[in-house]
């Protein structure tokens, strides 16, 4: 029953507990209050002959005003209170960590940007902010760990997040929380949290194909992009230095942010949005990529960092995070040899 | 010979005026219901064009703008005819009542007729979804969806415009009968509300599918 | 000995008089009858059939969960049986419960009118309403439907492929249904009331059913609409709320949703009403703080409107839509929590009765009172996050419709019985029925409040063992729960036609119901009342009741 405890298993889960039980407490109070007060008329004000017609007494502005203002305030107040734990869910902290995660029609596949994949569950260190990109290949379900108090929705076609940071050991419950099907029930998994030690050891095990962002390198290459895309930037496609987070202008006037919805729609639907002063020549990539690969794709363009010149990261290591060792492939992305397409790709 | 208007009296009311007055809100509250129905069509429209502007314009730009026209023209005469029919009514001119009826009843069916020779040559073009859909535009897929809720909304109306036209079939077939007079008309001017709502959906219909891609010819 | 009090030696004994039950007989009299009185029991018959059916379903799937892994069903079946138990119960009862029963009968007398403003529109709705019925029951008979009540895209549309469109259509045939009661009711108020009876002399019922009808004539439409763009999604493949074919999945829920939230105030309003009309009753006082109460139904209505975000808090709209859904979800509890104090500032210095209806009545203030204040924790944010999607949202909303509304129902039922048959119901049997209701509903719904909060999510045919427990014990609710629900259909069949007689106005209290015979004759009153008092008035009333 480790949900019940107060054992604080999230960063969240403190201050998500002393708001949720201080509401349980007020509710019981008025509850039992009103209770009371039923229990006592019925009681003290029972019928005592049949024909009694007791006191007419039916309003009473000062009562009236008063349960009208006291709850209106109290609602107010948790109101305030909701909206500021709510609020933290949504604004991962600046040095927090992506996953990838694809939901699927009844497992969760999570890749970590080292490269380590897993299926139903996910290992993260203690201590760590944690931003999860979530994504389904079909139907809408929900990430769901009671014991860190997060839940988020899992769209097809457009990524959502969540975060959070575990502060306890422990193995805890990963539900799927919106219906999708036959197997939703067992659309269930866990999440590990370790000690720092422990996950680096852990993180040593997986990874044999290289991390995440060097897997969209290889992609990238793969697919022909850098033919387009230069990183001088004077290609047929926009540089794509710099672009996760950036303002990006359409050919309609409209001004969009190139976060990890823009991205992946740009990269499957290339003519659904055009950048400014571009043409729409990019071919479509949809049914030719699958969700983990636009994953890859994806870290790689935020590895690859802003253009020269611009505002700089000391390196590749702090821009990613820190995993203990296991350093992307991909020092220099702007070197010459990287962005040649290789042999024999068109 | 029994007073029809006593007649016509429902025996949960206790007065004609009550009667009337009554079957005038119904019919009232009636048609806020069918806002609220093709409201939320409209709404998800708004939500879709408000995304993908540039789709949605080509869309209206492959719409027939002159059809849309004509059949604009053609529901605001029948509008005007049902408004003659019911001042007939009104009057007790049931000689005029049953003209104008059978007017407007007609010029109803030159609408439907421009609708559904519309629907046959956008099936010809290949923009049916579901059907048949074939469409060049980078942003098909939004293209597609304009079509959609064209069909969905004009067809929604269409529907209502059949039914339009059998409640004035049964209006007309009571004229004849010499149900109506100068004290008792209540039912065609309900049918008269009717039409003229069915007739403000089709102009806002018009605004959204037909305008905008209007200068795109 | 309370059948003592009940019997007043004022009203003359039962006679063989012509009432609205004897007046025709036969089935064709009942069938194409345009008798309001005579509609609403035939709602009753309907409605009470699709409880049953609907409670059979939900004892099963409890039945099943008493095991951690399920025993009774596949996967495939449970999710059915989930779906269309809250299909059957939202739809096709707890919707048309109290408008279509207690509102048909009780509505047009309580305004001292011979009918609604259109009585074969009130068959009409009725005869809508059962082939709604019916094609819902094919879908069940063809093999069911596993999309949730809730029919989620791009699931509904393009991957389930159980009866989505068969039952999304009687669904949307029972809606018309709703539309034309709502209809019916809004007119009736508006233009049948008898002379002197103004608005703010109306029975806090009326205002209540009133708010309700607004609701159904607005917010139904949208979901007919909605219905049946899933239909022609799935029929044509067109892509509304598929995103593979660039539809948006949560423009679905957001459609949705702006009809059901309402709807939760069509299901507790007209609750609301008849717990409004118990209560002064049984304490014979007036309801307190009249105004408040009167436009607190009102704002519930049009404040409803306003906060369907709240079921999509993590459905991926903006924080900024979230929180503007939180603010107004909270402004709504606030008309909610003014009635609660009313009703139970009117019992305060009354002469209460514990009379079956009164139980009932008491129990709904209680348990709306729980279900309430549970609505709180899942406005705020920050907890719906966590406990969205889990069992402990299905404990909020079965305390507010089955604590609240089924409650509230059985409290009107019984209320009204003597006037709509006649006889008076083993009083007895009758309170023990409500005490096993309360007590088995208690031990149904509260533990799940807990498994919401351990984490449990909802639609589960499976859990983890850690959670037996709870169910066990909820369980064990249903299963009295389901007793004390039983008993009652038994008992007033039983009374139908054994019950002692009733008096004209067995409680002794005010309302224009209670001055016609009982069971009333076809056209209510022999001659139209001229109302010169305020409602609830004991006072001026007292001569007539044998007061004071």
């Amino acid at each position: 029953m480790t949900c019940l405890s107060l054992l604080l298993q999230g960063s969240v889960t403190h201050e998500y507990n002393l708001f949720f039980w201080a509401m349980v407490a007020l509710c019981s109070t008025v509850g039992t209050g009103i209770a009371a007060f039923l229990i006592y008329c019925a009681w003290h004000y029972r019928r005592r002959s049949a024909d009694e017609l007791p006191s007419q007494l039916a309003l009473n502005i000062p009562a009236e005003v008063t349960w009208i203002a006291l709850p209106t305030l109290l609602f107010i107040t948790m109101f305030a209170y909701g909206v500021k734990i709510y609020f933290d869910l949504e604004r991962p902290p600046d040095n927090s960590e992506d996953v990838y995660v694809v939901a699927k029609q009844w497992m969760w596949k999570t890749q970590h940007l080292g490269g380590q994949r897993e299926i139903d569950t996910l290992h993260v260190p203690v201590g760590r902010a944690i931003r999860l990109n979530l994504i389904s290949q079909d139907v809408i379900h929900s990430f769901f760990v009671p014991a860190f108090r997060i839940k988020q929705d899992v769209l097809p076609r457009r990524y959502t997040s969540i975060w959070f940071k575990a502060t306890v050991p422990g193995t805890y419950h990963l539900f799927c929380a919106e219906y999708c099907g036959t197997e939703h029930s067992q659309m269930i998994g866990w999440i590990y949290a370790m000690d720092p030690k422990d996950y680096q050891t852990w993180l040593q095990q997986g990874a044999a194909e290289g991390s995440l962002a060097s897997t969209g390198e290889k992609l990238f290459h793969q697919f022909g992009c850098g033919n387009c895309h230069h990183f001088s930037g004077h290609g047929r496609g926009p540089n794509l230095r710099g672009l996760y987070q950036r303002p990006v202008q359409l050919s309609s006037g409209e001004i969009v942010i190139a976060d990890e919805t823009y991205i992946r729609e740009s990269i499957l639907q290339s003519r659904a949005k055009i950048a400014q002063g571009f043409q729409p020549i990019m071919p479509i990539f949809q049914g030719q990529l699958s969700e983990e690969q636009v994953a890859a794709l994806i870290a790689y363009i935020k590895a690859i960092g802003p253009a020269p010149g611009g505002e700089m990261p000391s390196g590749p290591g702090e821009e990613m995070g820190d995993y203990g060792g296991i350093t992307p492939d991909l020092s220099h992305p702007a070197s010459p040899a990287t962005a040649q397409p290789k042999p024999g790709v068109r | 010979m029994a007073d029809p208007i006593a007649l016509a009296l429902r025996e949960q009311f206790h007065s004609a005026e009550q009667q009337r007055e009554t079957s005038t809100v119904g019919m009232w509250i009636f048609l806020i219901t069918e806002v609220m129905l093709f409201g939320g069509l409209f709404t998800a429209f708004s939500v879709y064009r408000m995304s993908h502007p540039a789709a949605f314009d080509q869309g209206s730009a492959d719409m027939e703008f002159w059809m849309g026209a004509v059949n604009t023209a053609v529901l605001i005469c029948s509008s005007f005819c049902m408004a003659m029919a019911v001042h007939s009514a009104e009057k007790g001119k049931n000689g005029r009542l049953a003209f104008f009826l059978i007017l407007t009843i007609l010029i109803g069916l030159v609408f439907l007729g421009i609708k559904f020779t519309e629907y046959y040559l956008h099936y010809h073009d290949q923009k049916l979804p579901g059907i048949v859909f074939h469409d060049t535009s980078p942003d098909a897929a939004y293209v597609q969806m304009f079509f959609v809720f064209y069909f969905l909304m004009t067809g929604l109306h269409a529907f209502h415009m059949i039914i339009g036209e059998g409640i004035l079939g049964a209006m007309l077939f009571r004229t004849l009968l010499g149900s109506f007079s100068e004290r008792y008309h209540t039912p065609v001017e309900l049918a008269g509300l009717y039409w003229h709502f069915v007739d403000t959906v089709w102009v806002f219909l018009f605004a959204i599918f037909y305008i905008p891609g209007a200068h795109m010819k | 000995m309370a059948t003592v009090t009940l019997i007043e030696p004022q009203s003359a004994p039962a006679q063989p008089r012509l009432n609205y039950l004897t007046e025709k007989t036969g089935l064709m009299s009942w069938l194409f009858t345009t008798d309001h009185k005579r509609i609403g029991l035939l709602y009753v018959f309907s409605i009470t059939f699709f409880f049953f059916f609907g409670g059979f379903f939900a004892l099963l799937m409890r039945l099943h969960l008493l095991l951690p892994q399920g025993w009774l069903f596949g996967h495939e079946t449970y999710n059915k049986l989930f779906t269309m138990h809250g299909i059957i119960m939202v739809w096709f009862f707890l919707i048309p419960s109290i408008p279509n029963t207690l509102g048909n009968f009780v509505l047009p007398m309580m305004i001292g009118a011979k009918d609604l403003a259109f009585p074969k529109l009130n068959l009409l709705s009725w005869y809508i309403f059962m082939l709604g019925g019916m094609t819902t029951l094919y879908a069940l008979v063809r093999g069911g439907v596993d999309t949730g009540w809730t029919f989620y895209t791009p699931f509904s549309t393009s991957y389930s492929t159980s009866f989505v469109i068969t039952a999304a259509v009687g669904i949307l045939i029972a809606g018309f249904s709703s539309i034309l009661t709502g209809l019916n009711f809004i007119a009736t108020v508006h233009r049948m009331r008898a002379p002197g009876l103004t608005w703010f002399r109306l029975p806090i019922f009326i205002w209540s059913t009133y708010a309700t009808s607004l609701i159904l004539v607005l917010a139904t439409p949208v979901l007919a609409i909605t219905l049946a763009m899933i239909g022609i999604e799935r029929i044509f493949q067109v892509g509304i709320f598929d995103p593979a074919l660039g539809g948006d999945p949560v423009l679905f829920q957001h459609m949705f949703w702006f009809y059901s939230h309402p709807a939760v105030y069509i299901m507790v309003l007209p609750a609301m009403a008849v717990v409004s009309e118990i209560i002064p009753t049984f304490s014979r006082k007036p309801i307190f703080g009249y105004k408040a109460v009167a436009f607190s139904s009102m704002a519930i209505a049009i404040l409803g409107f306003l906060v369907w975000g709240h079921h999509m808090f993590v459905a991926g709209e903006s924080a900024y839509a979230a929180m503007t859904f939180s603010f107004l979800s909270y402004m709504v509890a606030i008309p909610s929590a003014i009635k609660v104090f009313n009703w139970t500032a009117t019992m305060y210095r009354g002469s209460v009765q514990l009379d079956t209806p009164m139980l009932y009545a008491i129990g709904f203030v209680a348990l709306f009172t729980i279900g309430g204040m549970t609505g709180l924790f899942l406005a705020a944010l920050g907890i719906d996050v966590h406990v969205t999607d889990t069992y402990f949202v299905i404990a909020h909303f079965h305390y507010i419709m089955v604590g609240g509304t089924v409650m509230a129902f059985l409290g009107g039922v019984h209320y009204w019985w003597p006037k709509i048959s006649g006889k008076m119901y083993p009083e007895f049997l009758a309170k023990l029925s409500a005490l096993t209701v309360f007590l088995g509903f208690n031990l149904t719904f509260f533990p799940q409040f807990i498994l919401g909060y351990m984490g449990m999510p909802r639609r589960y045919a499976a859990y983890p063992p850690e959670f037996q427990v709870l169910n066990v014990l909820s369980t064990a609710g249903a299963s009295i729960l389901g007793v004390g629900y039983v008993v009652p259909l038994i008992y007033l069949m039983w009374a139908w036609k054994y019950g002692e007689s009733a008096p004209d106005n067995p409680w002794r209290t005010t309302g224009l119901e209670w001055k016609t015979p009982s069971p009333p004759p076809k056209h209510n009153f022999e001659e139209t009342p001229v109302v010169t008092w305020k409602a609830y008035d004991f006072e001026a009333q007292k001569e007539e009741l044998h007061l004071g």
